[in-house]
């Protein structure tokens, strides 16, 4: 499945009203990313989350970077899979002008975002523009 | 007589929210439990009526602080059965009571000394321990458990020696809900010498801690899951015990004399207790105490008992979960895997469905290697909860199954 676009995501879940739907189309973008093999998910890829682990690869292709992304908990891999959509692909600029708050907050899944949550995505969101900074410099 | 679940229930006001639209469902009472109305007004008369630092000040509100503030020391010295009140040492939870009695331990301990834990020790119980044995060069055993999460009692005895200097268990297991014999345990660990450290942050909630009948030297626990607040705590020792024990941090009011170049330490409780105190914790957890200790114990136990029963019942007939920890003798805690669902997805569905429970590791990290799991759902019960609530977490668990398929 090809991931949609973060505009496309943003139109697709606000066309549901009640959260299990919501929630059944972000597990299933979540199926949709190809994920990493057991040999990729090493110690050093890992960002480790309280409750749920998450591993990121990333790579510099045509100064753009191509993110690899996978997580032991299917929900938190369809959240990765709308981190995707915005990031993936895109130059370091457009990866640091991409407002990851407002995406959230459109997307009413701000909750997922804030520190208080143990599953790694903020961590994982931190990462990617760390990577994009570096990548500028 | 049975426990008036209604009417305990409307002392606590968190519980009549909403989450997301549903009902609040807590269960996830291990981790902390809720507070009752006569705590919160205990911690709010404190603030409105007579905020003062204790012991020291020379002027009517200190006096009335400094009356409440040791009136629940003793609240708490015949809750649990102390021997004297000096002996229970107010700390910030059962966290900082452990490292209190690892940080002596420390000192006391030396190369070829040995200390036994088990394999249900939640991290406060387990990693204290290897920091004193790393900075004496001693030695830490672990018991074993069965599969069922109960404690191996013939292997934890066989690992008692003559240098065993300090054993340490859980009173109950936050992970599995175990109960252990913590007599027994004692009994076995006095036959060889060693101190006994019981951690009570899983078990002093459920009734009936009587430190003098256990036998041990240290009990510890925490005041948030026992209908306290938190950052308070409490570590009791056998007086004896205690009056030898290094002290832990200095200054402020465990001090007797000083001069520029050296300190005297001051009498129990004080010469555990440095700084000003949480005064307020302590107000608070000494009407929690009292709240606990007018109900009836038996009731309690019961209502817990008979919560766990349905739970485990529903939980045996729904296809494909696994209880984690089925040893005979438990609390009302349900730890489970949801077929091949991560604990953390499942822990999220609930929630969208008001459901609160705890998932992940439980703070028991080489427990769960164990199992070969990297963590489970835990559900908690206390006195509060219902049998209907137990109905809702299975109906909220349905749907996690139905979604996570």
């Amino acid at each position: 499945m090809q991931i949609p676009s973060s505009e496309e995501i943003i139109d697709d879940l606000a066309f549901f009203d009640d959260w299990e739907q919501r929630y059944q189309y972000i597990i299933d973008l979540g199926k949709g990313i190809p994920g990493l093999s057991e040999d990729q998910r090493t110690p050093d890829r890992l960002v480790k989350g309280c409750q749920s682990n998450v591993w990121l690869i990333s790579e510099t292709k045509d100064g753009k970077i191509v993110f690899d992304v996978d997580s032991d908990a299917v929900i938190v891999q369809g959240l990765l899979a709308l981190v995707l959509a915005a990031y993936n692909d895109k130059s370091p600029k457009q990866i640091l002008d991409f407002d990851i708050n407002g995406y959230f907050e459109a997307l009413d899944l701000e909750r997922h975002i804030t520190p208080t949550r143990g599953n790694g995505l903020r961590a994982i969101v931190a990462k990617i523009q760390e990577q994009a900074r570096q990548a500028i410099h | 007589m049975s426990l008036d679940v209604q009417a305990l229930r409307a002392q606590f006001p968190i519980l009549e929210q909403q989450v997301d639209g549903k009902p609040l469902v807590y269960l996830d009472n291990a981790a902390t439990t809720q507070k009752p109305q006569a705590v919160i007004d205990a911690i709010m008369a404190f603030y409105t009526q007579c905020n003062a630092n204790v012991h020291r000040g020379a002027h009517h509100l200190s006096d009335e602080s400094t009356r409440r503030y040791e009136k629940a020391r003793d609240s708490v010295a015949s809750f649990i059965n102390a021997g004297t009140r000096e002996e229970v040492i107010w700390t910030s939870g059962t966290t900082e009571a452990i490292n209190i009695v690892a940080n002596g331990l420390a000192q006391k301990l030396n190369a070829g000394d040995e200390v036994v834990a088990t394999e249900l020790e939640h991290h406060a119980n387990l990693v204290t321990w290897q920091q004193a044995c790393e900075k004496a060069g001693a030695t830490l055993k672990i018991a074993p458990i069965f599969d069922s999460g109960e404690l191996d009692v013939d292997a934890f005895e066989s690992l008692l020696t003559e240098n065993t200097k300090l054993v340490a268990f859980p009173h109950v297991s936050n992970a599995l809900g175990t109960v252990n014999p913590i007599g027994e345990l004692t009994r076995l660990a006095k036959k060889v010498g060693a101190w006994v450290l019981v951690d009570g942050a899983q078990g002093i909630a459920h009734g009936g801690v009587d430190v003098q009948s256990i036998g041990c030297d240290f009990y510890a626990f925490s005041g948030h899951k026992l209908f306290g607040p938190t950052g308070i705590g409490v570590l009791w020792g056998k007086k004896d015990v205690l009056e030898d024990w290094p002290v832990w941090q200095v200054g402020g009011e465990m001090i007797s004399d000083v001069t520029y170049q050296s300190a005297t330490w001051g009498a129990l409780p004080n010469r555990l207790e440095a700084g000003t105190p949480n005064i307020a914790g302590a107000i608070g957890l000494g009407a929690a105490v009292e709240w606990f200790r007018a109900l009836n114990t038996d009731d309690v136990q019961a209502h817990e008992q008979q919560l766990l029963a349905a739970a485990t019942e529903r939980a045996q007939a729904l296809d494909g979960m696994r209880i984690i920890g089925t040893a005979p003798d438990k609390v009302g805690v349900l730890s489970f895997m949801l077929g091949g669902a991560h604990p953390a997805d499942v822990g999220f569905i609930l929630d969208r469905q008001g459901v609160a429970i705890r998932t992940g590791d439980n703070c028991a990290q080489p427990l769960m290697k164990r199992f070969g799991i990297p963590g489970t759902a835990r559900a908690s019960f206390s006195i509060y909860n219902t049998l209907e609530e137990v109905d809702m977490l299975f109906s909220a668990l349905k749907k996690a199954k139905m979604m996570l398929a």
